[in-house]
């Protein structure tokens, strides 16, 4: 059951992350992101990790996705047109690619994995807004803080930028 | 392959993030070269989260979480650049945007 759901959910995030950056409207891109979101969120609740995937569906899903489908309602921009690529870019890109891909899957399929344990649901119960926030408000308080100052400029900077007269 | 392991799932975060930086390379659009980012930031995550599985502890997810504030904090400021560029240009495409271009 767990495996199923796995190749299930990572499927559909795969599928619909490849569909993000081929479809030629920003609109099906963003529902597209939609979908990777939800299906992260599925695979955040077979790692045990509860709380990761309700914040993954209310901050992602949920706030992040109207931020971006607003802001292109808002610029309406149209369809994508197809651009010059370079032609050093298409010949260099390749190889350098499956170089990263090669990189990549030399360190994660090597020392990096310590030892391997199944993932079964509900075998680890740490992922709990009990042990979250207790790791938050004690170990992470500092970081915690620092990053309400992070939003705080945050919503200065894009209040600031997003304003009528910008020149 | 009957067990599903930690292995899985950060293969899963590598494919996410390579198709991530494919986006970001080449797509025009501003607006979906930001959610690319949002892409690979949540690549990322999953690696975190797959780890604090594997060591039983959960001081990765509390990592999620500030990434997911660093993520949310990038796309309002990102887009808020983007609104004021829209209006001064006319264009959200990335090419077009060429006035620090040398």
């Amino acid at each position: 059951m767990d495996t199923v759901l796995f190749i299930v959910f990572a499927a559909v995030a795969v599928a619909c992350a490849v569909n993000l950056i081929l479809q030629k409207h920003p609109i099906s891109s963003a529902l597209s992101l939609v979908g990777v979101m939800g299906s992260l969120a599925v695979l955040y609740l077979l790692l045990g990790a509860e709380f990761m995937a309700v914040t993954q569906i209310v901050v992602y899903a949920g706030a992040v996705m109207v931020l971006f489908v607003f802001v292109i309602m808002l610029l309406n921009t149209g369809q994508e047109t197809g651009g010059g690529k370079s032609w050093f870019a298409q010949v260099a890109g390749l190889p350098l690619l499956l170089a990263f891909i090669a990189l990549m899957g030399l360190l994660i399929c090597g020392p990096l994995m310590p030892r391997l344990r199944a993932v079964q649901f509900g075998s680890w119960h740490g992922g709990t807004a009990r042990a979250i926030g207790r790791a938050i408000f004690t170990d992470y308080l500092l970081p915690f803080e620092v990053t309400s100052v992070l939003v705080l400029i945050a919503i200065l900077g894009a209040v600031v930028l997003a304003r009528k007269e910008i020149d | 392959m009957t067990t599903v392991s930690p292995l899985h799932y950060l293969i899963v975060s590598a494919v996410l993030l390579v198709i991530g930086t494919l986006g970001v390379l080449l797509r025009r659009n501003i607006v979906v070269i930001l959610m690319s980012i949002e892409l690979i930031l949540n690549a990322v995550n999953i690696n975190l989260v797959a780890f604090s599985h594997l060591h039983r502890q959960v001081n990765g997810q509390a990592f999620v979480l500030f990434v997911m504030a660093v993520a949310v904090a990038e796309a309002a400021v990102g887009l808020g650049i983007l609104i004021a560029l829209f209006r001064n240009r006319g264009t959200v495409l990335a090419d077009e945007m060429d006035l620090l271009k040398w």
